[in-house]
């Protein structure tokens, strides 16, 4: 079975969260800071305790993403990076990495890889689902769908406040795995916190009852955003906030570590 | 634009297609926005009301409709005939505000209360922070860092009508740079905004939109040709492509008539296999960029490549759909001119004609010796703008 299908048909919000906390998925951009960082940087996440992690492939022209992950995508293409490397870099990621694994990224690059090339090496190195924000779901449906499934990898699609009802259960009615809902009307990184808006908003979505569980992204900084998230939802995504960790960090393990172990459970530091 | 055939084969088709090139390949966040217009921007284009106001301001406030000169000198030395689409007398000094005229009335009625925009020259910034100015709407422009210091006073002029201009310092802080800002403000403000694009590029509806709104050009072209010669078909047209919007407006009316060539030219920079240069089809790949399957220069790992040009308005790494399918189907005809032919032409028909036209249309002018046009042939070529933006280059060159 699918990793991700997996984790949340284990996933008990009511054992697994005593904090309200859900299951935590971080975005970081691969061969960054230094190219060859990313499965060190994988690791480190799933011994701290990210029960998901989303590589991002860095792209010169990443319009959905703020300033912080296209810095990052910057710096990855003048390290070397490209998504060659990448599947060199992850080869054996399965011997030591259980965490289910997706990359995000946008369609240019995957493209000119080959769409049949690029399935067949995240199944062989053991990828489980793909983020490709600007792929549209009729290019999806007609053209690599088949090719997904074959491969057994997960489309993620996005849905915001903004999308409307009669397109999130067309969305819910083709996803696979989960949703990945965005806060807000904004790139990665442009704001923070969860406001009363929001709140409206994903209270809508829990009362739509979807068939696939939700992920809640854009704007996740810390412990208290993504409990906070995780209350709405199976849990939160966390990208931006990383990356600084990233450019800030002497020490990526113990960093890393540190930072993902606060966001889960620091909740005794916190009063209820 | 009620005269528009209904059977075009190299139109965009129902799905926002032209062949294999089009779409809209955009985040699910923008989704809403351009969903809205493409339902909306057909009804609105085919409302005589609209028709009226769109019609009347080009007429009255642009200046349409834009003189057909036959450049007498320019054809006795190419020994052809040569007529010039005099693109570079409307108002604000380029084609560039046919298609803002027509956008901010889109968006009008569309309830939009802001416009953003993005601008490689400054020519599509200037034509909309003027019509924002005309209709009292907010107005941001996003403009690369290198575009800022190459075109001061275009972006004195969009300072002077009201526009926020604002730097694009990301990748090459060019035209590229400045669409991506540009479409992530339109990412954080969906509900409010209008993205006006300058080209006929983005996702659908975009390409066709703007194409409809510059086919005036072609519309002019072709009755006014008939004054001169008596038919209403010259054997070439050709325009600069750097996203192609005066281009698609120069051959949109000739699209389905083969006797036509479309001769489209694209700027080669230092020169085509120097590294730096911005002609598309000569060193691009089919891929996705802007929101449409399009040709782009990339790399091999499907990187966009920062391009190269004297012409900011041409330094784009992509072209317009509907233009990759002209290269690709073999409709049009893709030629390419150096920075330095660019601007040999430039003082060509200053000298020779007493017009100095804009650097990006000084490279469509830079291949008459090249189109083999007989004396008994006639060739239209736009001229996109005019070049008072770009006397700082020129006077570089002046010895």
């Amino acid at each position: 079975m699918n990793r991700i299908v997996s984790l949340f048909q284990n996933f008990n919000k009511n054992v697994a969260g005593e904090s309200g906390a859900g299951l935590l998925n971080v975005y970081f951009t691969a061969g960054f800071p230094e190219l060859n960082d990313t499965t060190r940087v994988l690791k480190a996440l799933q011994d701290g305790g990210a029960d998901l992690v989303e590589i991002g492939m860095p792209y010169s022209d990443p319009v959905a993403d703020g300033e912080t992950i296209q810095q990052s995508n910057d710096r990855a293409l003048e390290n070397g990076m490209s998504v060659r490397i990448l599947f060199d870099q992850l080869q054996h990621m399965r011997e030591t990495i259980n965490v289910p694994v997706l990359l995000m990224g946008y369609l240019n690059p995957v493209v000119q890889f080959g769409i049949e090339a690029f399935c067949a090496k995240c199944a062989e190195v053991g990828v489980d689902g793909l983020i490709l924000p600007d792929m549209p779901m009729d290019v999806y449906l007609d053209e690599y769908k088949s090719i997904f499934d074959a491969h057994g990898l997960l489309n993620i699609f996005l849905v915001t406040p903004q999308t409307s009802e009669a397109r999130i259960r067309q969305i819910d009615e083709v996803s696979e795995g989960f949703i990945y809902t965005v806060s807000s009307a904004s790139v990665t990184g442009s704001k923070s916190g969860v406001s009363g808006d929001m709140e409206a908003y994903f209270e809508k979505l829990d009362a739509m009852n979807l068939r696939n569980p939700r992920l809640i992204g854009f704007g996740i900084k810390d412990h208290d955003t993504f409990a906070k998230a995780s209350s709405h939802a199976a849990g939160a995504i966390i990208g931006s906030a990383f990356i600084r960790v990233l450019q800030q960090s002497t020490d990526l393990e113990n960093d890393i570590k540190a930072f993902v172990r606060e966001v889960k459970n620091s909740s005794e530091a916190i009063p209820a | 634009m009620e005269s528009i055939a209904e059977k075009k084969s190299y139109q965009v088709n129902d799905r926002g297609y032209y062949g294999t090139f089009g779409g809209a390949f955009i985040p699910e966040m923008l989704y809403p926005n351009v969903e809205e217009l493409r339902e909306n921007y057909l009804q609105v284009l085919a409302d005589p009301s609209f028709q009226k106001e769109f019609n009347d301001l080009l007429r009255h406030y642009v200046g349409r409709p834009t003189p057909l000169y036959r450049a007498n000198r320019l054809s006795e030395k190419y020994k052809t005939n040569i007529f010039l689409k005099r693109e570079d007398l409307c108002h604000t000094g380029a084609h560039k505000v046919n298609n803002t005229i027509g956008q901010i009335l889109m968006a009008q009625r569309l309830g939009k209360k802001r416009i953003v925009a993005e601008t490689g020259a400054g020519q599509h910034g200037v034509a909309t922070a003027t019509v924002c100015a005309l209709m009292n709407l907010e107005c941001i422009v996003y403009m690369g860092e290198v575009d800022i210091e190459r075109q001061a006073p275009n972006v004195a002029r969009m300072k002077m009508l009201g526009a926020e201009v604002r730097p694009a310092t990301c990748g090459s802080r060019t035209l590229k740079d400045a669409t991506n800002d540009a479409m992530r403000h339109w990412i954080n403000n969906p509900v409010d905004t209008h993205y006006i694009i300058g080209s006929v590029v983005g996702p659908h509806p975009y390409p066709d939109m703007v194409a409809r709104f510059q086919s005036v050009i072609s519309e002019e072209i072709r009755y006014q040709l008939k004054e001169h010669i008596g038919k209403e078909t010259p054997d070439y047209v050709v325009a600069c492509v750097g996203g192609g919007s005066n281009a698609a407006g120069t051959f949109y009316h000739y699209l389905d008539e083969e006797s036509v060539k479309l001769v489209a030219v694209e700027a080669a920079g230092l020169g085509l296999t120097s590294g730096h240069s911005a002609a598309t089809t000569a060193l691009g790949k089919p891929g996705v960029l802007h929101g449409s399957r399009t040709i782009l220069m990339q790399t091999e790992d499907g990187q966009v490549v920062e391009p190269f040009s004297i012409s900011a308005g041409l330094d784009y790494p992509g072209i317009g759909p509907q233009h990759a399918w002209l290269y690709a189907s073999g409709r049009g005809t893709f030629l390419s001119a150096t920075d330095d032919e660019a601007v040999r032409a430039a003082f060509e028909l200053t000298r020779l004609e007493g017009i100095i036209p804009a650097l990006e249309s000084s490279h469509a002018l830079a291949v008459l010796g090249r189109l083999g046009a007989s004396e008994n042939e006639t060739v239209v070529l736009t001229l996109s703008g005019r070049g008072d933006k770009d006397m700082g280059t020129y006077m570089k060159y002046i010895d």
